[in-house]
């Protein structure tokens, strides 16, 4: 009976090393993408995978929708740590940091290592691969990327005597205009206000559009060290809370990121800025003409670039990232990613999509599309540090003190590099 | 012989609860205990054995003693308010009135519907300018415009307001079954013997009342420590923590940060709070609890 058995296995065995590809199993590929609810994305995504596995036989794409950004990140690390993470992530790109000390990733420079592939690696628009590599390999591939823009009400800057087609180009046209936009009722309260900056959740995130026009740097690239109590930093931030508590053309205290399209729409506030990814929401509730533009220019222009990247996950097997790595090189691809930038709002990733028929034919019918991809030549990484998610909400705290006047700026910007510096201590070698 | 029989029937029968309470709340409840005296393990750094270390650095975390102090406050705003309205509504719906069922229905609703989705609701309620409140109290009153989820002062009231709306109805429903249990025969005794409604409410219904006030009141408590959905959607804990609570900056630490070591002495502080309470309620208030 035993010998039956064990002369069975090694048959099952042999086949199984000489059968080839015809009888050799499928590869999995499962895939966790950051999206909460059904809906259009998840088609675009399914369909995407289903597109790539009738071109490339053999390899299944298992699509595994994760919820938010922070859930999915959540999910993948617990999955990491009890045994079965998922074979690729799209995950924040400053999430970098974390899923390096935390091991749960591959570079991707080990997996790609033809020409073809190296070429392929270089083919992203550097202001994205600011936050994807670090020490000299890449950890995460640019998918859906976004930058901040401003939006205007065209028809509100007409009633302000203002010209329409023309949005502010500096920090002092801005706060200018912003004083003409805003309107008060004989009592005293506003009832418009001339531009808003969110300043709830990630206000970080919208601080570096600031310290980025004043041109000053939030992080070293090695993300061990952080410059929050810069003199151009502290300066910065007094220009952002100046536009609320001195000079009174933006709500004052927090500004909340979900309710401001909102206040955008009903006419609450003339300007506003947020991400390039609520393009096509703005597009279709704005009842009045709107523009879309770069963020005004400090001592130059700038914004941060945000969003997610595709992440490979160590404890898959080499067949899985050798059939990842085609799947993320496919999906990449200049046609793809133009495709995916039309049908999401994300900025196309790669300088060569923009080039597509399909991508040129989308601009010249809605040009404020293009504008996140001509602001990417002034964008820097998003703040990425070692222990990242604590150390920017020790910014974030200590902006949101700064903007509801319980500190000074200098005074927070200062509270916050000493507790920053402490984070970051043990990750200095 | 049979005396053994007697005993193993016993065993069997509080197994399947014994084995869930054990896997699921004993166990996981001493490694938390366990974990919160080592450090947060990293790549290439096992965890160590650091003693009373996690509970030295919260000492000096002046976020944490925020989010505590936050908490207290909490609880003291939401418990109290939401059992009172609780009664007052019970009390009301228990009453011969017309639509009766459909005001029930009314004040149960915001029990049954998600947290998730009634916060996004209440966040446009607070919006400056076109929100809900701002109508009433900027264009109805003329009172200068505030924004409340954006200053450190109202913030943490607002998010009681939430609490308090959404906890009164379920509290409602206990009170309501209560009130329907006590006998009418006690309301005419005490019309004859000449006592007012008032006297009535105070001696007699009240007290027969309070195995439901206990109840209630412990889930209450529980509910201002467990209940941090709201938070999430509307504040994340901002402006500057000053809406976070002590569940919520555990999450923070253990989901954002990855301070494995660290939460789990944050977890200890909120079990000893919790413990404490229930302690002190069965303690205390069941002396003064008559139950029929």
């Amino acid at each position: 009976m035993l010998k039956r058995l064990l002369r069975g296995t090694a048959a099952l065995a042999a086949a199984a090393l000489f059968s080839g590809p015809a009888l050799a199993q499928d590869v999995q590929v499962s895939f966790y993408y950051p999206v909460a609810v059904g809906g259009p994305i998840t088609k675009i995504i399914d369909g995407l995978a289903a597109d790539f596995e009738k071109d490339h036989p053999g390899i299944k794409i298992k699509p595994i929708y994760s919820g938010t950004y922070q859930e999915s990140i959540v999910k993948a690390l617990t999955a990491a740590k009890s045994g079965e993470p998922p074979v690729l992530s799209v995950l924040l790109s400053t999430d970098m940091f974390t899923l390096i000390d935390e091991d749960a990733i591959a570079d991707w420079t080990s997996v790609a290592t033809s020409a073809a592939d190296k070429a392929w690696l270089n083919s992203f628009y550097p202001a994205f691969m600011d936050n994807s590599r670090t020490g000299g390999k890449t950890w995460g591939i640019p998918f859906q990327r976004s930058t901040i823009v401003l939006y205007w009400n065209k028809e509100l800057f007409k009633q302000a005597g203002l010209n329409p087609d023309h949005p502010p180009a500096n920090w002092k046209q801005q706060l200018e205009y912003a004083r003409k936009l805003t309107r008060r009722d004989a009592s005293g309260n506003t009832t418009q206000w001339g531009i808003e900056v969110p300043s709830s959740g990630f206000p970080y995130w919208l601080f570096q559009g600031f310290t980025t026009q004043n041109d000053v740097l939030l992080m070293n690239p090695e993300g061990t060290r952080t410059y929050f109590d810069k003199p151009a930093v502290i300066q910065a931030l007094q220009y952002w809370v100046d536009l609320a508590r001195k000079d009174k053309v933006m709500p004052p205290g927090i500004i909340d990121w979900g309710t401001t399209p909102k206040d955008f729409f009903e006419r609450k506030t003339a300007m506003m800025w947020t991400t390039t990814g609520n393009l096509t929401n703005v597009k279709a509730n704005a009842k009045f003409d709107f523009g879309v533009a770069m963020l005004p220019a400090g001592k130059r222009r700038g914004s941060p670039t945000g969003g997610g990247n595709f992440y490979l996950f160590k404890k898959s097997t080499p067949q899985q990232q050798a059939a990842a790595l085609k799947f993320v090189k496919w999906i990449t691809s200049p046609e793809r990613a133009a495709q995916w930038g039309i049908e999401t709002g994300y900025v196309a990733v790669r300088p060569d999509a923009w080039q597509t028929p399909t991508m040129k034919k989308y601009v010249a019918g809605f040009p404020a599309a293009s504008v996140a991809r001509d602001q990417l030549k002034y964008a820097v990484a998003e703040l990425s540090t070692h222990d990242n998610q604590r150390v920017t909400k020790v910014l974030n705290d200590a902006l949101q003190a700064a903007l509801t006047g319980a500190k000074t700026p200098a005074q927070a910007m200062h509270d916050a590099q000493r507790e920053a510096n402490r984070l970051l201590q043990p990750y200095r070698h | 012989m049979r005396r053994f029989d007697v005993h193993i029937h016993g065993w069997l029968l509080l197994l399947p609860a014994a084995v869930l309470l054990a896997v699921f709340t004993h166990y996981p409840a001493l490694a938390t205990l366990w974990h919160s005296f080592h450090s947060t393990p990293r790549a290439g750094r096992a965890s160590v054995w650091v003693g009373l270390g996690n509970y030295r650095s919260m000492a000096e975390d002046p976020v944490f003693w925020q989010v505590l102090r936050n908490n207290l406050w909490y609880a003291l705003g939401t418990i109290p308010a939401s059992i009172g309205l609780a009664l007052l509504m019970a009390v009301w719906v228990n009453g011969k009135l017309r639509g009766r069922a459909f005001l029930r229905l009314a004040y149960f609703t915001p029990t049954v519907l998600p947290m998730i989705a009634v916060a996004n609701i209440w966040l446009f309620f607070y919006t400056p300018g076109y929100g809900l409140l701002e109508q009433i109290t900027v264009g109805l009153l003329g009172l200068p415009s505030h924004n409340w989820l954006g200053s450190p002062d109202t913030v943490l009231g607002c998010l009681m307001v939430v609490a308090i709306w959404k906890d009164a109805g379920f509290f409602m429903i206990f009170y309501l079954a209560a009130l329907q249990s006590i006998p009418p025969a006690l309301a005419e005794a005490a019309a004859i013997e000449g006592a007012g409604r008032l006297y009535y409410f105070r001696r007699v219904v009240f007290p027969l009342l309070m195995p439901t006030t206990l109840f209630v009141l412990v889930n209450a408590v529980i509910n201002s420590f467990r209940l941090v959905d709201h938070i999430i959607v509307m504040t994340k804990g901002g402006p500057d923590n000053a809406s976070a609570l002590l569940l919520y900056y555990i999450y923070d630490v253990a989901f954002k940060f990855w301070d494995s070591g660290y939460a789990s002495a944050l977890t200890m502080v909120l079990l000893a709070i919790l413990a404490a309470a229930a302690i002190m309620q069965f303690a205390v208030l069941e002396k003064r609890t008559h139950y029929q």
